[in-house]
């Protein structure tokens, strides 16, 4: 399973690789990264066919991660990607709003990554 | 004594009322007074020997209370009759309420007349006007001006109190005021904190976790005498040792700025990296609007110089500066934004520092509205805003003038340009 990881934070990456680096080492699981919404919409056109799981960030600059969510959701029909919004804002409003524009599901930062395990296999069954 | 004298005596009191009062035709004061009278009063005016002095006396007075507001109060005090009911003494209290250029005066005179009945009429031989004294065994009322005195000193004592109360009032009105500003500005920042701690802390915990598994790793490894997976994995916790320093300095960075913001207290000046605390505040502001306003965008833009080192400041009170400009221009090119075409219009705040001669610069600049020219003056002012009422404080931009200024002894500078943006520029003289 390929997984989109949005987010400006840069040690982001390193961050994933290591807390998954079961997953990576057994190939169950690949990571690539973008760092901003503008990144992370390049990567999806370049690899339209590409099945893909998307954990998104909500604030960044330039292009949030809602507007990512809500771009993705509306160009994307057949299927659309799995969304997964991961953000340091866990308030109602960010979660409705997420959850209206047809986030797959809500977390809130610091992550648990035993939790993120578990709805990942969830998702992607 | 008659009727017929009781009437004359009383129409010939009532004249002199009505003389007072400026009412009697002057050309007959020979009916009412003697030839020979004869007074003398405070002014100049008033001393006179005949009945032609007296009648110039009443004219310049009736001359200047044309268009006056006078009015009288006339009290009958004393009333006496003697040397065989041929002369009356008659003492009243006059007060007079005149009001000149606006201002109100207040006079109380005690009045005395006396009256002879000379030749089968009445007529004044005598009269004096002066202030009545309630006070007796005390000729020239020094105990009276004693006690005038300790009442005008306990009115002084008493304003005084008053006056310190009320500078009392007013001071703690102001720090309330400063108070309510910073924890305005803080409100602001409140969701760019949250944003702020809990990315490093995602890091701290996430990295301390993964630690301990690869510490848990490598006790196998070393078991297995397998030391080259053991440097690998040492390897490993070092780099993310490393990443959760960073990381917890950062929200401790962020904690402690957050309490400099709102503290009350007098700071202290310290050699502080300026372009760090222009980058912290810009960052907080900006996650700061985003959290509130979903729909809030902007391009940052950041220009530092490396050149310019420490410079000695108050770092909270600099901050809460480079804050509120920085609030303010979002404010600017969101109100623009929320006006233009979509697509039409870029959204930008820079900031940037330069060091010029001995001086450090900080200009935070916005392609916003503008400020229009006829509120140019009035920005620095306390309480003026343009934002709508419960929004802004109005004290943002006059506290930032004192604090660069005063605190500081730099300048604080606008340029604006209506329908392109706006430019502060805070100059901070550095010291050797």
């Amino acid at each position: 399973m390929k997984v989109l990881v949005v987010d400006d934070e840069q040690d982001i990456k390193v961050l994933f690789e290591q807390r998954f680096r079961k997953e990576i080492g057994d190939k169950q699981m690949e990571f690539v990264f973008a760092f901003s919404g503008e990144e992370a919409l390049v990567y999806l056109n370049q690899h339209e066919q590409e099945a893909v799981l998307i954990l998104s960030d909500i604030n960044m600059p330039g292009m949030s991660g809602l507007d990512l969510l809500a771009h993705i959701k509306q160009k994307y029909h057949k299927p659309p990607p799995i969304v997964l919004m991961i953000t340091a804002y866990g308030d109602k409003e960010n979660h409705d709003t997420a959850m209206q524009l047809g986030a797959d599901d809500f977390l809130t930062k610091p992550v648990d990554f035993k939790l993120l395990k578990t709805k990942l296999n969830q998702l992607i069954q | 004594m008659t009727n017929q004298m009781a009437e004359q005596l009383e129409e010939q009191y009532n004249n002199f009322v009505e003389l007072i009062k400026n009412n009697y035709p002057l050309e007959n004061i020979s009916l009412l007074f003697v030839p020979e009278i004869m007074g003398y009063g405070a002014n100049l005016d008033e001393k006179l020997f005949n009945l032609n002095e007296l009648y110039e006396g009443w004219r310049i007075q009736k001359e200047q209370s044309v268009g006056l507001d006078i009015q009288f109060e006339i009290k009958p005090v004393y009333r006496r009759i003697s040397n065989g009911e041929k002369v009356a003494i008659y003492v009243d209290e006059v007060n007079i309420k005149m009001t000149v250029e606006g201002i109100r005066h207040e006079n109380e005179l005690r009045l005395s007349i006396i009256f002879e009945f000379i030749e089968e009429r009445w007529i004044c031989t005598h009269f004096h006007g002066s202030y009545g004294l309630g006070v007796t065994g005390d000729s020239w009322a020094i105990e009276l001006m004693k006690e005038k005195n300790h009442e005008l000193q306990r009115m002084v004592d008493e304003r005084t109190i008053q006056l310190q109360n009320t500078i009392h009032e007013l001071k703690s009105t102001q720090a309330q005021l400063i108070q309510s500003e910073k924890m305005a500005s803080l409100g602001e920042l409140t969701a760019g904190i949250a944003h702020e701690i809990q990315n490093p802390l995602n890091f701290v915990n996430n990295f301390s976790e993964v630690n301990k598994e690869l510490l848990t790793e490598m006790n196998e490894e070393i078991i297995k005498g397998n030391y080259e997976e053991v440097k690998a994995i040492a390897k490993d916790v070092i780099d993310n040792e490393n990443k959760i320093i960073f990381h917890g300095k950062r929200a401790d960075a962020i904690v402690k700025g957050m309490l400099h913001h709102s503290s009350s207290g007098s700071g202290k000046k310290e050699p502080t990296d300026i372009n760090a605390l222009a980058d912290e505040f810009l960052r907080l502001a900006y996650h700061g609007l985003r959290a509130k306003d979903k729909s809030f965008n902007a391009a940052m833009k950041t220009d530092f110089d490396p050149s310019i080192g420490n410079i000695s400041i108050i770092p909270q009170d600099i901050g809460r500066v480079i804050l509120n400009l920085i609030t303010n221009s979002f404010y600017a090119i969101n109100e623009k934004k929320n006006k233009s075409e979509e697509g039409k219009y870029d959204p930008t705040v820079t900031v940037s520092t330069k060091k010029i001669n001995g001086s450090a610069e900080i200009k935070v600049e916005d392609n916003g509205n503008g400020i229009p020219q006829k509120l140019m003056d009035k920005i620095f002012q306390p309480f003026f805003t343009t934002k709508p009422p419960g929004q802004g404080t109005g004290l943002g931009l006059s506290m930032s003038y004192d604090i660069v200024t005063k605190g500081h002894n730099g300048e604080l500078k606008v340029d604006s340009k209506e329908g392109e943006g706006t430019k502060f520029i805070i100059i901070l003289p550095i010291k050797s």
